[in-house]
């Protein structure tokens, strides 16, 4: 009989997604705590865990959750937020270039696009996962995403040159 | 960055990190995890004399030892399924039992005072497997007289299977068991590991 899998290989196949996300949704100064309290919550809730649920969707609602509190925290006590190119627990920030750009820009959306575009194109649930997390219906969820794409090519340099210069 | 799939493309490879940061995160997590009591089945692999050797370890104590024959992925899923999904790869609860198999393939160690968590073997095997340190290090018996060490001197064919099921192979000593006309034996580590063994025992 071979059951669930060992969650080491939960972690090695789904940590750097949930790393992903949490990075998008409480930006790099505060990832690594979310994803500890993420992945140390899973591990012990996870032999209650149905066999056959959707993983991805677990740790991502868990995410979710433990960025929530992180953010209540840090709103607390406040820190100056890290701009993310510059974050130092985002390695070296010259080998992303552009892309660090873009995650730069992710701070000017609003939160539940944040969160919608980045459980969606990162976390690669559908909206209707995506719309039990953040709340809401399926519909709202796929716009919040869609108008988070749209303020990401409004901002993001690199996107509304090549834009214009495609138009 | 036309497409939204390009958008989202930059945007997760600006987001992704370097192994060695999230090799530092499972680090962290396995840690925490251990101080909460959550972590149920830690694990590592060294290398050895008879190849790449798994150790999985409860919090009662070393519960499995690997060959590689036997696929280390394949065992952890085992345990996973017998004991608990909470398999994590960490050192630390496994730094005694590695010091200890490190001594004693240098020669400079006898027996493993490491504590031992039994709960994989059951029955007769486990009656058997609990009298192999009785053979002493250096010395070997046959099937016959271990089946007569474990109170049933019929159950020659049972020794054979306990000894070919055994979770702790090196630290309890089956590859001391050969056959009654003193040829060696099959082995669950492979019959190139037992001579190996054998070798250094009575070399030391």
């Amino acid at each position: 009989m071979t059951g669930k899998p060992t969650f080491e290989t939960i972690v090695a196949t789904h940590g750097p997604t949930v790393l992903r996300v949490c990075r998008a949704v409480v930006g790099a100064g505060e990832a690594d705590d979310a994803w500890s309290e993420t992945f140390l919550s899973a591990i012990r809730a996870y032999p209650d865990l149905p066999a056959d649920a959707n993983v991805e969707a677990w740790l991502v609602t868990i995410a979710h959750r433990k960025a929530i509190d992180i953010t209540r925290r840090t709103a607390r006590n406040p820190i100056p937020v890290a701009a993310p190119p510059d974050a130092p627990g985002l390695g070296d920030a010259e080998q992303f270039g552009h892309d660090t750009e873009l995650v730069g820009a992710l701070e000017h959306l609003t939160p539940k696009q944040r969160q919608a575009v980045a459980y969606h194109y990162l976390g690669g649930l559908p909206y209707t996962e995506v719309a039990a997390i953040i709340g809401g219906n399926t519909n709202a969820a796929r716009r919040a995403a869609a108008d988070g794409i749209a303020n990401l090519r409004r901002t993001y340099p690199g996107a509304s040159t090549k834009e214009r210069t495609a138009q | 960055m036309n497409t939204e799939s390009e958008l989202t493309a930059a945007l997760a490879r600006g987001l992704d990190d370097t192994p060695d940061h999230l090799r530092r995160l499972h680090d962290r997590l396995a840690a925490a995890a251990q101080a909460e009591g959550v972590l149920d089945v830690a694990y590592r692999t060294v290398d050895s004399p008879v190849g790449s050797l798994l150790l999985a370890a409860t919090d009662l104590g070393l519960v499995r030892v690997a060959y590689d024959i036997e696929d280390h992925e394949t065992v952890l899923q085992a345990l996973a399924d017998q004991i608990s999904p909470r398999v994590l790869s960490s050192a630390a609860r496994l730094d005694e039992v590695v010091r200890e198999l490190d001594e004693y393939f240098e020669g400079r160690r006898r027996t493993f005072d490491v504590t031992l968590d039994w709960r994989l073997s059951k029955g007769f095997r486990s009656t058997v497997l609990h009298a192999l340190p009785g053979i002493g290090y250096g010395h070997t018996a046959s099937y016959a007289d271990v089946a007569q060490l474990a109170g049933n001197p019929k159950a020659v064919r049972a020794v054979g299977s306990a000894c070919a099921t055994n979770p702790l192979p090196v630290v309890v000593p089956c590859h001391r068991v050969v056959r009654s006309d003193g040829a060696m034996g099959g082995y669950l580590g492979g019959v190139e590991a037992k001579r190996t063994l054998l070798g250094l025992e009575s070399a030391a």
